[in-house]
């Protein structure tokens, strides 16, 4: 019974092995990633503020996977998910959180700034909601110079409520624009569940129709859902369809940053929800799918290397040049502002 | 050589640029078939089509951020913001994000593009549409901050502020959009970050911006013919970057320093300037620096009440006549 299952599944299989073991890889190294980004807080090594995303892989993964090179990618400062899933080294990313010379920006813009252009991470906004009308201004270029990447852009599900995110949906609507807006919905937005707060019960489905929008909600925490999701929706900016909100519906498994235990989370949700862990359900998904387990053994082993790599590669590292203080204030490299 | 009116210069000087290089784009409220709510950019959308030429939603967020993401990404865009007090709706990207992206990318994203805005009083607008902000975005690192007088500055200084790599305020005045002034024909590219001194003289130095500027050299003429004082008047024409080197040529010159502001007196841009006087030429100075600016109030609509409240010429001489003849 379970065999037959099994064998109709992998006939009608439109992900592919291959694919779905990148999913599982992207997912397996941010989670590493993370915690160790975690670890490394505990240890004093990790400064200043950090947001980790445990718990949200699948969307990352999701998404990563089916954007293509030259598409660009807008997160927030909850962004090394997206950053790792773009391509970006591990070393680069760790060694930001740790302001050392390494890093993606040599330290100077820190964990909730992570950029890298080459791989079309567009920079990561800390102001809640700035970032979806920049990204509409990146399809609009797409748009007006016939480029053919699309932008995506991921945000929480609390930046719903703010100014920004309307203006956005309206503008990329009515300029048929090749964005995708990408709502993480895990449930809270700093310590204050959302639907205490929002009006509606899908923050952002909810609010689709209004911007004459699919109401599209979805199971954030099941890669090929998000995978599947983001394919649809990039093809369809891609082809000149217009933009696209998707809600993702998620968990975080830890605070909001390093200073925040959770404690507000109400008994047994963590626990409700680490059933329903993307990684759990990933790697039965492989095992339903009939592949072996020695790959998904594999890439777990390898991504606890490239940790372990990363990590002492940064801790090498020397800290920020102090001569980065005044560059790169004016696109002339400088500072000046008189003569 | 040709008169030409501010608006007209607005026009051409946009012009200019969106026929020399095809990623330069233009967006805002009412600005492609409407031509504008100063009709500054009349015949932009005829000429240059719907692709470039771009009305919008009211939604200043959207507009400026697109702006920015466009011009992180290739394109360099120019956006209207209506009224420069609308600035304040979406001054995350005026002081969060265009200024920012560079340094915090280390340098990996650079943002071209000019935000105008229609500033400054003289209209009877009121408190909402009046004020002269360009104090507001002069603070921040980053920017850059540049409010012409004359239609041929109104030409160069967009040029210079479209071809620039950084986000540039463009501070148009309201009440100048039908002044005239002489444009020779051909491309106009001035620079920024250069004062102009409008006209010479021993005796002061008289700085101004934008409307003051007229209302300035109103007042040289006054006081030379009238009180035998010969005023410097030096249009600073762009505050971010400073030419500070023509302000403190001109101190050592004439010793005295008065500077109109349209501003509100708090933190006008003529403490800043006063700063660096009395800090790099105190030595050359010969009285006190004296500013000539707006109380600090909000605007009043009434005629008689906006006028009361803003610099003009017989004010200017009032105040220099009295601190020069001590
Ligand atoms: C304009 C603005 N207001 C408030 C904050 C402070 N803040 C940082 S994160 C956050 C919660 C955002 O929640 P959500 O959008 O759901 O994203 P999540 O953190 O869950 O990924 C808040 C209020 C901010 N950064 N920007």
């Amino acid at each position: 019974m379970a065999k037959t299952a099994k064998t109709t599944a992998l006939a009608n299989d439109d992900i592919g092995p291959e694919t779905r073991l990148e999913l599982y890889r992207l997912q397996v190294e941010i989670r590493d990633c993370e915690k160790r980004a975690h670890d490394l807080f505990l240890q004093n090594m990790i400064k200043g503020t950090s947001h980790l995303s445990l718990g949200q892989e699948a969307i990352a993964a999701g998404f990563g996977v089916a954007m293509k090179k030259g598409d660009k990618s807008f997160c927030t400062y909850r962004g090394h998910a997206h950053t790792l899933a773009r391509g970006v080294p591990m070393e680069a990313m760790l060694g930001e959180l740790m302001l050392r010379d390494i890093g993606l920006m040599r330290g100077k813009g820190g964990s909730m700034h992570l950029t890298s252009v080459e791989h079309g991470v567009m920079g990561s906004y800390a102001i809640i909601g700035a970032h979806l009308p920049i990204a509409c201004g990146s399809a609009w270029r797409a748009q007006y110079l016939g480029d053919k990447d699309v932008s995506v852009c991921f945000f929480g599900d609390g930046t719903t409520n703010i100014g920004a995110f309307h203006e956005a949906l309206n503008f990329a609507v009515i300029w048929k624009l090749p964005v995708v807006f990408v709502c993480e919905n895990n449930l809270y937005m700093e310590y204050t569940p959302i639907h205490e707060v929002t009006a509606v019960h899908n923050p952002a489905g909810d609010r689709a129709g209004a911007y004459g929008l699919e109401k599209i909600v979805v199971d954030g925490n099941d890669a090929d859902v998000v995978y599947r999701t983001a394919t649809a929706a990039i093809e369809k900016a891609r082809n000149g369809d217009g933009p696209s909100l998707i809600e993702c519906l998620t968990y975080r498994h830890s605070g909001h940053s390093r200073a925040d235990p959770g404690k507000y989370r109400p008994a047994g949700e963590l626990e409700k929800w680490m059933e329903h862990d993307p990684l759990k359900i990933y790697k039965q998904r492989l095992s339903d799918f009939g592949i072996a387990e020695r790959d998904a053994l594999a890439i777990e082993t390898e991504s606890k290397r490239k940790v372990e790599v990363a990590t002492e590669l940064c801790k090498a590292s020397p800290s920020a040049p102090e001569e980065l203080l005044t560059t790169d204030v004016y696109a002339d490299g400088g500072w000046a502002w008189r003569n | 050589m040709a008169e030409l009116s501010y608006r007209d210069a607005v026009i051409r000087g946009i012009s200019q640029e969106m026929e020399r290089d095809k990623n330069v784009v233009f967006l805002g409220e009412d600005v492609a078939k409407a031509g504008g709510v100063f009709k500054a950019t009349v015949g932009l959308y005829e000429k240059f089509g719907p692709l470039r030429v771009r009305d919008t939603p009211i939604s200043e967020q959207a507009i400026l951020g697109a702006a920015m993401g466009a011009a992180m990404t290739g394109l360099r865009p120019i956006a209207e913001i209506m009224f420069s007090d609308f600035i304040a709706v979406c001054f995350d990207y005026i002081a969060n994000e265009m200024p920012k992206i560079s340094y915090m990318t280390n340098g990996q994203i650079r943002c071209p593009l000019v935000i105008r805005t229609g500033n400054g009083a003289g209209v009877r607008f009121g408190a909402q549409h009046s004020q002269s902000v360009e104090n507001w975005t002069m603070m921040i690192p980053g920017l850059k901050v540049v409010a012409p007088s004359s239609p041929v500055d109104v030409i160069g200084l967009m040029a210079a502020a479209i071809r620039d790599d950084n986000p540039v305020m463009f501070h148009e005045h309201k009440a100048l959009y039908a002044t005239k002034g002489e444009v020779p024909d051909g491309e106009i590219i001035d620079t920024l970050g250069t004062a102009k001194i409008l006209r010479a003289g021993s005796d002061c130095t008289i700085l101004a911006l934008a409307l003051m500027v007229p209302r300035a050299l109103e007042a040289a003429e006054i006081l030379a013919r009238e009180h035998g004082i010969n005023a410097e008047v030096v249009d600073v024409r762009s505050l971010v970057p400073l030419d500070t080197q023509t302000i403190l040529g001109s101190v050592a010159k004439t010793g005295r320093l008065f500077t109109v502001e349209e501003n509100p007196r708090l933190l006008g841009w003529g403490a800043e300037i006063a700063s660096i006087v009395a800090d790099e030429a105190f030595w050359d100075l010969d009285g006190p620096i004296v500013r000539i600016t707006t109380p600090h109030i909000p605007l009043p609509a009434a005629d008689h009440l906006e006028d009361l409240a803003l610099p003009n010429a017989a004010r200017i001489v009032d105040k220099i006549k009295r601190v020069m003849n001590g």
